[in-house]
């Protein structure tokens, strides 16, 4: 993996919509780049026997039936809402994407 | 919003060759959710069909639904396509007002079903090969009215409202690879491959396919290259196309608008285009460009799907005979012509005559009662033919009665009139209505004799060997006996009565 330079930082933060000063650019840059060397090392020292995972424990197919349980009362939904109308989450406008 | 040049479809078709690619969601017909076990309901009072899970509350966790899995597979199956052996889900990361979470649950790089083929027959019977890339299962995200500004368009909205009823619906999206060489054709194709795709995943049980509902719905993705280079052109992909109709305009649109801008000698953009069915035309969305970072990594709060080899198996055996192969078997086996089964598919009561036909009736018998009597009546009704409550048994029994001779084709359609009217069985309502062929000669003879007194002069015509007159004795006959009369035994008797050879 290419190291992490200060442009890949600010793109980053860009899509995960973080505010970040020039400063804090600067020295993520650099924290990130020790962080992902560290990462790095772990797949050194899995062997060729050693599969890749997202997981720790090796389950799969754990499934639920097709059964309706619990839901919310509009109330409910609405509850934590900042702001509502007619029953429905009310969200600023964002014109950049479709 | 400005008008784009285009170049009539024949132009554009002389200077290039279009290259197509489709992305069809399909809503899956689960009771409940991909993820959750709030209910999958169209249109109910928003915000009520979901739980914490689908408003992607914190710290909650998914468990996925196993028929949802099952269906995913049936629809891989029914497209020929491999089915991987382990496969995981997927963080596609985005923040818009729809996705509560901020990031889709979605495949990524393990889809669960790959490799697969769609055979598309065209109106003139050409079949066209379509090679399916994937399908892979994801969720729904929640539905966005914009309000204020121009016409609900995003453009100029004041603010969005968001309903999360649909967060979380299973969906299947099925991607083709590029799809070459259909030229002229490709419009038509375009249509054809989304209705093929339709009808596989109702013929298979696990959506309701309503595209006017959004069960399913189809990006389309146009290019075009100049004849003979084999490197692909830019492509636009083209969204909201949600009916067959548009499928094919927008494909057609797009087409012309591509040659136009290549035309130009400007490079066409690579971005999304909005699909305006009032307009027959396309508009420009955004382009391509970060905001298409997803980021996926895998899952974490769920584990990989491990499909058997038996599973899989098990699964294919409850498949049922794709819709293409049972057309052609059954006109094959009804004995009909192209444009009568055509017709009878158009009608929509193909599954009705196979149900008559079962029932007892022949091809013939069945055909004859759904296309000459039922089709018309639910048209006046304003329902599907099979709407209308009319049974086989309902048929079968009445063809009887005609064939025995007990009442005739005008009586045996009041009398399924009775039927739909809840008068009872056809036997009954025979009996009430009083509605039987006269076939004890005697009172025929009389009512012939009266009329050939009526009419000597027709009487000696027939006689004289102008055999073709008698209809206007036997029309004296039927009305002597208000229709109840077999005409067919009434002419043998005219004519015996005559002593003329018929």
């Amino acid at each position: 993996m290419a190291a992490i330079n200060r442009d890949d930082v600010a793109h980053l933060a860009r899509l995960a919509h973080i505010e970040m000063s020039a400063e804090e650019l600067d020295r993520m840059a650099g924290e990130l780049a020790v962080i992902v060397e560290s990462v790095k090392s772990v797949s050194e020292a899995a062997g060729d026997d050693v599969p890749a995972t997202s997981h720790p424990i090796p389950l799969t197919n754990v499934f639920r039936e097709d059964v309706v349980g619990h839901t919310f009362t509009s109330e409910q939904s609405l509850s934590g809402a900042p702001d509502a109308y007619e029953g429905r989450f009310k969200v600023p406008a964002i014109l950049d994407e479709d | 919003m400005s008008t784009d040049a285009t170049l009539s479809f024949e132009e554009a078709m002389e200077k290039y060759d279009p290259v197509l690619g489709f992305e069809v969601h399909v809503e899956l017909n689960t009771k409940t959710k991909m993820f959750s076990s709030a209910p999958n309901v169209f249109g109910d009072e928003p915000n009520t069909n979901v739980n914490e899970v689908d408003l992607g509350m914190p710290g909650v966790l998914p468990v996925v639904n196993k028929t949802a899995i099952e269906s995913s597979i049936k629809i891989g199956l029914a497209l020929n396509c491999k089915i991987a052996e382990t496969c995981r889900f997927a963080r596609k990361n985005y923040f818009y007002p729809d996705t509560p979470k901020n990031f889709q649950t979605s495949q990524y790089d393990e889809p669960i079903a790959y490799d697969g083929y769609l055979d598309i027959e065209l109106s003139d019977g050409t079949v066209f090969r379509v090679e399916i890339e994937r399908a892979h299962m994801e969720e729904d995200a929640g539905k966005l009215t914009h309000m204020g500004g121009a016409a609900g368009r995003i453009q100029g909205a004041d603010y969005s409202l968001v309903d999360y009823n649909r967060s979380g619906v299973p969906l299947v999206e099925i991607v083709t690879k590029p799809i070459q060489g259909a030229g002229s054709r490709a419009p038509e194709l375009a249509k054809a491959y989304v209705a093929a795709v339709r009808e596989i995943v109702k013929n298979l049980g696990v959506s309701d396919a309503k595209m006017e509902r959004g069960n399913v719905r189809c990006d389309a993705n146009v290019s075009l290259r100049p004849h003979g280079r084999e490197r692909f052109g830019i492509r636009s992909e083209t969204k909201n196309v949600n009916s067959l109709r548009a499928v094919e305009h927008a494909v057609r649109y797009e087409i012309q608008r591509h040659a136009a801008v290549l035309d130009s000698g400007e490079p066409v953009i690579q971005e999304t285009r909005h699909w305006h069915e009032d307009t027959r035309s396309t508009t420009s969305g955004r382009a391509k460009s970060d905001a298409d970072d997803y980021r996926y990594f895998p899952e974490p709060d769920l584990v990989p799907i491990v499909a058997s080899r038996e599973w899989v198996e098990e699964l294919r055996a409850t498949l049922p005979e794709p819709p293409a192969e049972r057309r052609k078997r059954l006109q094959a086996d009804w004995g009909y012509s192209d444009l009568e089964f055509r017709d009878v598919v158009n009608a929509g009561v193909m599954d009705e005559i196979e149900e008559t036909i079962a029932a007892g009736a022949t091809a013939t018998v069945a055909r004859k009662w759904w296309m000459g009597e039922i089709v018309g009546r639910a048209k006046n009704a304003d329902v599907d033919p099979g709407q209308l409550g009319v049974k086989p048994e309902t048929i079968v029994e009445l063809n009887k009665m005609v064939e025995a001779g007990k009442i005739n084709n005008k009586m045996a359609a009041e009398v399924l009139d009775g039927v739909l009217a809840g008068e009872g069985t056809p036997a009954e309502i025979v009996e009430k209505r009083g509605l039987a062929v006269v076939s004890d000669d005697g009172p025929l003879l009389e009512a012939i004799d009266a009329a050939l007194a009526a009419q000597p002069d027709v009487a000696d015509k027939i006689r004289g060997g102008k055999v073709q007159a008698i209809g206007a004795i036997v029309g004296a006959v039927m009305k002597a006996t208000r229709g109840q009369a077999d005409a067919g035994r009434v002419r043998e008797l005219i004519l015996e009565r005559l002593g003329v050879e018929g």
